[in-house]
Formats: structure tokens, sequence, C-alpha cells
């Protein structure tokens, strides 16, 4: 059966300056899932947006084809009309509004412009069942997880009656198990005969669910892989995606360790929004100079809390424990006495936590570290273009000039301003938390190299990250994390992924302290 | 020639504004005649606008914390003005001593006010809101509703005095002193910018193209040198010229050039990611609100200066000139963009307005909408701009 629910033929899309899309071609069969990869700003986003009408029809050459009719979509109204949805990465919820709401956002269940709120909850509750989701329709968004909320926009999404169903990097801040959720339900609804496009950085998903991959790099197609036909793995995708073999995801490193540089004993962080919950328990962990240290767990399992209440108490309430560093017991009450003391934090999340988006990449770089660039609280502005220059180069952070705006960088290049802000800090100990999220495979192995850099001088690097393969390259000894305590540790040599799940599995509900 | 053009595309948008000004100027040179640009008017657009000018400088501070605003000034300026009076000439204090505790007086209600905002954290709006209300309130029972005066001469002297032509003495027609010390300002700034060429050289640091380095110099040394040739046409130097003045070398070395300057833009920019940079940003907003009930302190001097007299009435609507002075001066109104100069520019923007429409016999009811209609232009410049740049 070849029934092609959607063709978009030769789409050219132009930006000043940029061929965003060359004469791309793209058909997706009906009712299968169509997997779309490619490295960030490939063009998987922009071609989303030709489709979802946002760039109206126009405004690209080429045809978009959709159940044999030619489109022209002006706006993305006349897109969801047709029955195409497109789920965006950061979710269009209301979070002050019930779930219930919020499904029939924009298509109230309405007689004569007054909203019937009966037929309402009662539609969502069937759409709430239909995703699998056990939650009133009555609640707030506010108040569920991410991962539900991921649910209730495809609850939305086939509240309109949707044919098409594109999501965009869905999985990208949920844990494993709702992930997992999340892929089984589409492959339920395909079995109902469903069509999904599924944009996603997380190779192993796709492999496990989509049915054909097109890779796009550089704005135009590059090959259409069907299972069934193609070989399907993740090196083969890679390959695809960025134009050459990659022999090693992960550059070697020949680890140099010394003694202990840092080491916290018995710390406990409650969490503020319900002090009776440790969110850290009773947590020992050392990381000795020229090592990297590997924090692997689910998500919510306290890495985070765990870094951010050691980095000068930025999280929990009553926190308490031991730090030490060099062997010497070491005070951390706040944030500016840490980095002074040689501990450094980069966020999980750069774009809220870690970046002055609107500032350049020379302030963004010195802001943690003013006082060594002034001279009695002046700034030598010439020194501190010096220093931006020079992290420029070195981290190459691919810019204009060190005056561009770092709202205006990709994920990668934001990353590496992030990275550059704390090395400039020297720190002895750098707590990197999630420092490859939504980055693409290339700046990927670029942040590895940096990490290695950092490791071969002697610093101590402590590495959280959701990706187990990621741990498992890069770091020299992991910590495994559940419900707020250390479930586990594993040298280089003996981790795997399944050693470590079955660690984690193992622990859940055991309670009491982190004994391995 | 592609250093240049890029120099030019980085700076364009701040120098719309400026471009804006001098249009703005050139348009009432013309519908009034020329009486806009008489050496008279200049000085005394300076006197009357003084007010917004050292407002400004401290809303550019707040505002660039996060797009806090404070709607107290106003209120603030009549406080001190009438505590200024009570002191002076009620309690026959010595004028020095009066303008002492006028200002510690204002700094103390900095202090009340950025307590509120800095460390409980309440929104700046509703503090200053209250702020306007009790102050207003306050200065009405102290003066019970009258207007006192007048000050002694030396109090005056601060918003309509001169400095005495000690060069080219009474008689003489232009003021020597006024264009010694010009040249004297364009002399340092030269010297000033040309070791910074030589610093930047010797380090090998990157600086501006020469045609715009020279240009630069040109236009700078232009403008101090017409400036000081009007003033000195006229009466000489203000007394207020200078204070304002020094306020604005100081304010834009602190917010360009130090470091808790930078901690003002980082909060502004992102405060997330400023305290996890290690900036208590507390400790931030708490200081730029003592400084603007200082500097609302300083304007409330000035103004019962120029007035030589404390009136409950004083002050009113005064925060809406400084606001809107550093929004047309292309301050962001969620913080973390603007600058001191740029606020100046909106400033005078809305000074020559109001200047030049009274000149040309226009009613203040019309006067209102036009700066009404400015600043809402200037505001949708900005964000039009920025959204096409994006």
């Amino acid at each position: 059966m070849d029934d092609t629910i959607l063709e978009m033929r030769n789409i050219t899309k132009l930006f000043p300056g940029v061929r965003a899309l060359n004469d791309v071609t793209f058909s997706v069969r009906r009712g299968e899932i169509h997997a779309l990869v490619g490295e960030n700003g490939a063009g998987k986003s922009t071609l989303m947006n030709v489709l979802g009408g946002v760039y109206p029809h126009g405004t690209y050459s080429g045809q978009l084809v959709f159940e044999g009719a030619e489109c022209s979509f002006r706006e993305i109204h006349d897109c969801e009309r047709k029955g195409i949805v497109i789920i965006h990465q950061e979710l269009a919820l209301i979070p002050y509004l019930s779930i219930g709401e919020n499904i029939f956002l924009g298509n109230e269940r309405s007689g004569g412009g007054v909203i019937d709120w009966d037929e309402t909850h009662r539609d969502a509750a069937r759409l709430l069942e239909l995703v699998g989701l056990k939650e009133g329709t009555r609640t707030l968004v506010k108040d569920i997880s991410v991962g539900k909320q991921q649910l209730v926009e495809i609850a939305k999404a086939l509240g309109k009656n949707v044919k098409l169903l594109v999501l965009d990097e869905p999985t990208a801040s949920l844990n494993e198990d709702d992930s997992e959720h999340l892929l089984r339900l589409l492959v339920d609804l395909k079995a109902k005969g469903m069509t999904s496009i599924l944009i996603s950085h997380k190779l192993n998903e796709i492999v496990e669910v989509a049915d054909t991959i097109t890779i796009i790099r550089d704005g135009a197609t590059i090959e259409t892989l069907c299972k069934g036909r193609d070989e399907i793995d993740e090196d083969r995708i890679i390959k695809g995606m960025v134009g050459r073999e990659l022999v090693d995801r992960f550059p070697k490193r020949t680890p140099r360790i010394g003694e202990v540089a840092f080491e916290v004993r018995d710390w406990t962080a409650y969490n503020p929004l319900n002090p009776e919950r440790k969110a850290v328990n009773g947590v020992g962990i050392k990381v000795r100079k020229g090592e990297v240290v590997g924090l692997a767990g689910l998500m919510g399992a306290g890495r985070t809390e765990l870094a951010m209440s050691i980095f000068g108490r930025s999280y929990g309430l009553n926190v308490s424990g031991q730090a030490f560093k060099d062997g010497r017991p070491i005070e951390l009450k706040g944030i500016r006495q840490t980095i002074d003391q040689g501990i450094s934090y980069a966020t999980e999340d750069r774009k809220t936590a870690g970046l002055n988006l609107i500032g350049d990449i020379r302030e963004n770089i010195t802001i943690a570290a003013l006082a060594k660039v002034a001279r009695s609280s002046v700034i030598d502005r010439d020194r501190e273009a010096g220093v931006a220059e020079e992290y420029r180069a070195k981290l190459n952070i691919k810019s204009t000039s060190i005056r561009q705006k770092t709202g205006n960088l990709s994920g990668g290049n934001q990353q590496k301003v992030v990275l550059s802000k704390w090395i400039f800090t020297a720190p002895d100990v750098l707590i990197l938390d999630e420092p490859t999220r939504g980055i693409d495979v290339g700046a990927k192995y670029e942040i590895y190299t940096i990490i290695n850099k950092l490791a071969d001088e002697g610093k101590s690097v402590i590495f959280i990250s959701s990706e187990l393969p990621e741990v498992l390259g890069v770091c020299d000894r992991i910590y495994v994390m559940n419900e707020g305590r250390i479930v586990g540790e594993f040298e280089r040599g003996e981790a795997t992924q399944e050693g470590i799940m079955k660690c984690i599995m193992q622990s859940v509900g055991e309670g009491g302290n982190g004994k391995l | 020639m592609g250093s240049f053009r890029e120099f030019l595309r980085n700076n364009v948008r701040q120098y719309a504004m400026l471009i804006a000004l001098l249009c703005i100027m050139l348009f009432f040179q013309v519908a009034t005649e020329g009486v806009l640009l008489v050496p008279m008017n200049v000085t005394n657009l300076v006197l009357q606008n003084a007010y917004v000018f050292i407002l400004a400088i401290g809303m550019t501070l707040t505002i660039l914390t996060g797009g806090n605003i404070d709607l107290s000034v106003g209120s603030i300026v009549a406080f001190v003005g009438a505590l200024a009076g009570t002191f002076v000439i009620t309690m026959k204090m010595s004028v020095g001593a009066g303008i002492a505790l006028s200002l510690l007086a204002g700094l103390g209600i900095g202090v009340w006010q950025a307590f509120w905002i800095a460390y409980v954290r309440l929104p700046s709006f509703i503090v200053t809101l209250a702020g306007q209300l009790v102050f207003r309130g306050l200065t009405v029972f102290m003066l019970k509703g009258l207007t006192i005066g007048p000050f002694p001469e030396s109090f005056q002297m601060i918003s309509s005095g001169f400095v005495p032509d000690l060069i080219g003495g009474e008689e003489s027609e232009l003021n020597l002193l006024a264009l010694a010390a010009g040249a004297a300002v364009a002399a340092l700034y030269i010297l000033a910018q040309l070791r910074q060429r030589v610093y930047r050289r010797r380090n090998g640091y990157e600086s501006t193209p020469v045609p715009i380095f020279a240009g630069g110099l040109v236009l700078v040394t232009g403008v101090i040198a017409l400036a000081s040739y009007w003033l000195a046409s006229y009466r000489g130097l203000p007394i207020i010229f200078i204070i304002i003045g020094a306020l604005i070398v100081a304010y834009s070395f602190f917010t360009s050039r130090t470091v808790p300057g930078r901690y003002l833009y980082a909060m502004g920019g992102n405060e997330k990611a400023a305290q996890l940079s290690g900036i208590n940003t507390n400790k931030v907003l708490f200081f730029a609100y003592v400084n603007m009930g200082v500097m609302a302190a300083v304007a409330g001097i000035a103004v019962s200066s120029r007035l030589n007299a404390s009136s409950p009435l004083a002050g009113q609507n005064f925060e809406l000139d400084a606001i809107a002075a550093c929004f047309i001066g292309g301050a962001s109104a969620t913080g973390g963009i603007g600058t001191i100069v740029g606020a100046i520019i909106g400033a005078l923007v809305m000074g020559v307005l109001n200047n030049g429409m009274s000149i040309m016999g226009i009613g203040s009811d019309i006067q209102m909408v036009v700066k009404g209609l400015v600043l809402l232009a200037a505001v949708a410049f900005d964000v039009l701009s920025k959204r096409k740049a994006r």
C-alpha cells in the first residue's frame, strides 16, 4: 500500500543571506511514524514551519500536497483545519487553566458563543483516557509534570480530529518512563490509523518506533531510510546527519587521576516546596584531580538538587553535611564564596538560568569572574574583550563577533559560552549539569573534547547527564542516584547501561541510607 | 571599509535617537524663527529641565534592574523641598546644614522603599505607588497646605546662579570662564581618547577605525565648543549645569565601566543567571532604589531652589517625565538595556518639545498630546527595529 498523505515537493525557503531549505522533497505515507532527523540548524524546524503555515504560502517556493490536494496555508489555523497539528517543543499550554480548558482552547465546546462546561469536561475525560493520562480534567496544568503536559498536548490535538500529528522533540524533557509511555502511545495511535512525524535527537527512540526516517542536512534531504528495506541503526543515522562516519562518538582520553580534590559527606537537603521530604538524602561523593565523575539517574533523582545544594546552597532547605576540598573542611555558604573556593556549577537550563540572552558573548563570559578583568571595581574593557576573544577561539564559539547577543546563537554555541564563563572562573571542581541537552551531535563532540581537556589539566569534573551512553562514554567513574540517594558506584570498565538501570530499579522505594 | 560599515550597523540604533533629537531641534529652530537656539533660551532650557536630567539618571538604574520604575519620585521631590524649606526658612538653619539634612532624608526614604522592594520583594510598582501617596501626604501635612519662602540667596544660587567670570571679569562681552571650561573639557576628552587608543595599540586590542575615531573627536569637540559658546554669550556657566554634568559623567562611568554597574545589566538581563553567577541581586536592587531616593532629594533641592519656595504642589508628574525620558532614550521595559546618555537624550527630546512648543504659543493641552505620541512613537520604533534585526 502506497497511500501518500503528505507530499512536500521541491521546497525552497530563503532567509536574508541564507538558503534555509534547498529543494527539499519529503513525503509521508498514511499510517506511519515518520522520523525527521538532522543536526540543529539543518532545517527541520523550518520545514515544519512551512508545513504548519508559520511561513505563509508565497514566502517559499515549491508545492505542498496534503491528501491529494495542493494546499496554500496562510496561517496556522488553515493548516489545523485540514487536520495537521504541530506540537512544538515549548508546550503551548496555559498553566493556570485546567486540563479540560486547555484541551479545548481555541476549539471550545460551545453553543452560540457560550461554553458548555459539562460537554468540555466529558469530552476531555474521553480524550485523556485515549492518551492514557490518569488525571482529573479540572486539575490545573501547572500542577502536573512535563510528561503529563505532553500527553495533554496530544489529547488537545486529538480533540481537533487530527490526521497528521507532528511532534517536535517531544521527549527532550521527559524521563525514561514518560518517554516510553509517549512512544508507546504513538505506536498505539498508529495502530488506529494515525500518521505522525517525529522530530527527535534521541536516535535510540527513533530506531525503536519509526517506520521511515528522513535525514536532513544543510537544508537538503540527504536520504530516506525505510524499516525492513534498509538497515537502520544509530551509527547509520549519525553518518547521514553529519555526512561522515563518526568513528568514535566520544573522544579518547588517557586519565591521569590524582588525589581526592573534593568530597561531600552525609549531604542532605530538604525540598523547599515540601519541607518534610529530603530531596538529597545523606549523599557522600568524592572526585579526584583529573577525574571525570558521572552522576547517572532518572529525571527527578535528585542530581540537580545535589549539585545546586553544594553550589552555595542555591537549592534546598536546611542543607547539612560536610564538604572537604583537598582534604580540608570548607564552608559553602553562598554562591560567591563557593565560586571563590574553586567550585563552579554550569546549570542544566542554559536559557533560563545560564545566560543573559540579551547580553553579548563578552558580558556573559566574564560575569562570574569580573574581578579578574577589573582593577578596584573598574572594568578594563580591553582586557575583557581579550578574554572573550580568547575563549571564542579556544572553544570554537561560532559567532559574528564577541559582541553578538547570546540569544542569537545556536544551542551548542550557547552552551560553549556557558562553559567559557565557568572555565574563566578557574575552578578546581566543575559541575556540569546536562551540558549536551538539546544540542547536535557535532557540538556534543566538541563539548566532550572540552571536558577531556579540563581533566587533562588536572581539574575535577562532575558530569550530570540523563543519557546513559554519554555517561558511559565520558566518565572515569559513575555514581548512580535515585530518590535523593547514591544507590550505586561503577568504575569505567565495569559500567554498562543494563547494570546502571538495574541498580536504579532495585533501589526504588528502599528508603533509608544510601548503602551500596 | 568593511569594518567601517560594520561599525555603523552595530551602532545605528544607538544614534537613531540622537539623530531624532537633532531633527526635532532643527524643526523648532525653523518653526520658532531661530528663538530656540538663542543663547538665553538654551540656558533656560537646561535650567527648566534640570530635575528631569537628575531623576532620569536615577530612574535608568532602577529600570536596568528589570524594568522597575519609581512612581514616588515626584512626591519625594516635594517632600524634600518641604524639608529644606522647614530647615532653612522656618528653623533658620545654615544652608549647608539644611542641604545635608535634606539629602540624608532622601537617603532614608530610599532605604525605606528599597527595603520593601529588594528584600521583602514587593513589586516596585506597588511600593512606589504607596510612596507617592505617603510622601505627598506628609508634604502637605508638614507645610499645612501652604507655600513657604523665600529662601536665602545662597540657596537660590543652586538653580539660578552662575559661576562668576573669574577670567574676563564682569565687563567682558563673552564669559571667558565658560569658554575656558569648555576648552578644558574638550582637551580632557581628546586626551583620554588618545590615551585609550595608545593603550589599545600597545596591547594589541582592536580599536575603532580611524575615520570613525577622528570623526567622533571632531563631533564631540564641536558640540562642546558650541555649547560653551552659547553659555558664554549669555550669562556664563550655570551652577546646576556643573552639577548635572558631573552626575552624567559619574553615572555613565559607573554603569558602563564598573563591576557593580555591570551587575545592573546582568540582573536585568536574567536575574536567575546573575544569581547563579555569584551576584547578590537583592543588594543590586537595594542599591538602585537607595540611589533613586538620593537623586530624588537632589532634584527636590534643585526644584525648591528654582521655585524659591517649598510648595505642597511641587513635583507633580515628575516621575512620568523621568520614566518617559528613559524609555525614549532606548531603555528596555523589561530591564537589562539602557544607558545614562540615552536617558539624557530622551530628557532633551522632552525638554526641547516643551520649550519649542511653548515659544510657538501652543497650549499645554496640545503639548501633552504631542509628548504622549512622541513617547509611543519612540518605543514603537525601538521595538520594531529590534524585531527586524532578529
